[in-house]
């Protein structure tokens, strides 16, 4: 297993449009968007709280998850299945589950180190308060990367083929992007919309990474509708997943 | 002694039956062919002794091992090559050595292997920049690094220019002679006849025959042709007199006799009481082409 991580790591880290828009690119939307004056003053839309104190870093983490979850982890499965990769394996002593668990974990501690380097560059850069509930922020953040991990296998088993998971997964990701406010924060949605967002996995996640930040603790609806996410597509993934 | 017994293999995908009716039996350090033409049920048979199918009936035995229920014991003795690339583009040929030298408990030195099948001077390069020949050869050491009793080698050869073609059947050679069976897969007559000792030929599903490649060859009517440039005229009559010969036919300076048993030795020898020396000689036997078109009433290629 060591062997494997070791090997799928190094794949990872030479392929570079993955780490691009999965640790780049949210760091660097922080950053830019963080030194805009204009966003480091109280928002009135944000109920006096200023965009990058919670709304902005939340965001760049979900961002992060949301580009691993959906198109990065299906199309490394969806490959390796098409390639035989997974078959090829299935004739050595070692079960292709292996491989698969090895990429979860490679995404999880990618999505999750990119996270750490939001809260601390957003400290030391934009003088952002680090999450006030570490400890609800931490629950929060691993129970989101699993239930949308969970996603991203259903994704990688509903697709058939390594050229159509991207697709998908761009057409999954975007809708749960707008959904959880990365365009329109969740204060200034129409009530529907809000509604929504509620019940999409990243709403609830954004939105309780958003509450811990700022102090507090989540809703309970939102924890339930991320544990509900996470059994539901993870239910579906072991069942619908294929070898080959 | 058996190392592989498959007795009437049958498999169906939906209402395409793919295996109709296979037996054959693999012996010890042999090299046994799997020939037939796209289609004819070899893969699914293979992937069947390799575990990756569940036949619908019939019997498989490797090194005693049924594959379907003994996967753990099955994969310890059996090394297999697939048809397709099966590799992630960007690992390096070393990097897999080693991974799939970690699958399995008490390993073969995977370096001493790279540079047995010749990929020492390539073991840092990508396996998507490998040439056809080379990613062949990774994939037969891959097979190869758990040390099997047995390997599976699945089309080895398609695809690859005749010189890769030739190191890859050298290499074939070399690893049956370190000890190790193997079961060649092949739609391919000159792989089949160059390489294996015995070869199941198979069509539609079914074994048409089991027989060393001589024994399948010999099946058919055993006709030859010789053609020659005479170096000086010979009467026909001279040929036509000998037991093996049945046909002679002339274009411009060149002869060509027909016929039966030991002709080449007839003909040279009646030609050489004649102090004549036969020029540009050429001998054409039948093929396993010809056995399996005689066996089955269709071409293989």
């Amino acid at each position: 297993m060591k062997k494997i991580l070791v090997v799928e790591s190094k794949l990872y880290l030479r392929d570079w449009p993955a780490m691009l828009f999965s640790i780049v690119l949210p760091v660097a939307l922080l950053l830019v968007l963080g030194s805009i004056p204009g966003l480091a003053e109280p928002d009135p839309n944000l109920a006096g709280q200023r965009v990058v104190d919670t709304h902005l870093p939340a965001m760049m983490i979900l961002l992060s998850l949301l580009t691993l979850a959906c198109t990065v982890l299906p199309a490394y499965l969806t490959g390796y299945r098409e390639q035989g990769v997974l078959r090829r394996m299935s004739t050595t002593p070692v079960h292709p589950g292996l491989l698969l668990a090895a990429q979860l974990v490679i995404n999880v501690v990618i999505g999750i180190g990119t996270s750490a380097l939001v809260v601390l560059l957003g400290r030391v850069v934009l003088n952002a308060s680090p999450p006030r509930q570490p400890f609800g922020f931490v629950l929060v953040l691993l129970l989101g990367t699993a239930a949308l991990m969970a996603l991203g296998l259903v994704i990688a088993s509903v697709a058939r083929s390594g050229k159509a998971a991207p697709g998908i997964g761009s057409a999954v990701m975007f809708p749960l992007m707008f959904v959880a406010g990365m365009w329109f924060p969740r204060e200034v949605m129409p009530e529907a919309l809000r509604t929504v967002g509620d019940y999409s996995v990243a709403g609830p996640f954004a939105q309780a990474l958003r509450d811990t930040w700022a102090g507090g603790w989540p809703q309970p609806l939102h924890l339930a509708v991320m544990a509900a996410g996470l059994l539901v597509f993870g239910g579906l993934a072991v069942r619908l997943f294929r070898w080959e | 002694m058996k190392v592989i017994e498959v007795r009437n293999l049958r498999k169906r995908y939906h209402r395409h039956v793919a295996v109709e009716d296979v037996s054959f039996e693999v012996a010890e350090g042999e090299i046994f062919g799997v020939l037939g033409p796209n289609g004819a049920g070899k893969t699914t048979t293979v992937e069947c002794v390799a575990g990756l199918r569940v036949p619908d009936s019939g019997t498989v035995r490797v090194a005693g091992h049924d594959p379907h229920r003994e996967r753990d014991g099955l994969r310890r003795v059996l090394g297999v090559q697939l048809q397709s690339a099966a590799l992630p583009d960007k690992i390096k040929v070393w990097e897999a050595l080693d991974l799939y030298a970690s699958f399995y408990p008490g390993c073969a030195d995977w370096s001493e292997l790279m540079e047995r099948v010749g990929l020492g001077a390539v073991r840092d390069t990508a396996f998507a920049k490998l040439s056809g020949g080379q990613r062949q050869r990774l994939s037969v050491a891959l097979a190869l690094v758990g040390r099997p009793r047995v390997a599976v080698l699945d089309e080895l050869t398609t695809g690859l220019d005749p010189q890769a073609r030739r190191d890859t059947w050298e290499l074939v050679e070399q690893v049956r002679d370190s000890g190790v069976t193997i079961v060649l897969v092949t739609h391919f007559m000159e792989e089949a006849d160059r390489l294996c000792d015995r070869i199941a030929l198979i069509d539609r599903g079914r074994v048409v025959a089991t027989d060393t490649p001589a024994g399948l060859i010999a099946r058919v009517d055993g006709k030859q042709r010789l053609r020659f440039r005479p170096s000086a005229p010979v009467d026909d009559e001279v040929l036509l007199a000998l037991p093996e010969v049945r046909e002679v036919t002339r274009s411009g300076e060149q002869l060509t006799v027909s016929g039966t048993g030991n002709l080449a030795q007839a003909v040279t020898l009646a030609l050489a009481r004649h102090q004549i020396i036969p020029a540009d000689l050429r001998i054409e036997q039948a093929s396993l082409d010809d056995a399996f078109l005689a066996l089955t009433g269709r071409k293989l290629s």
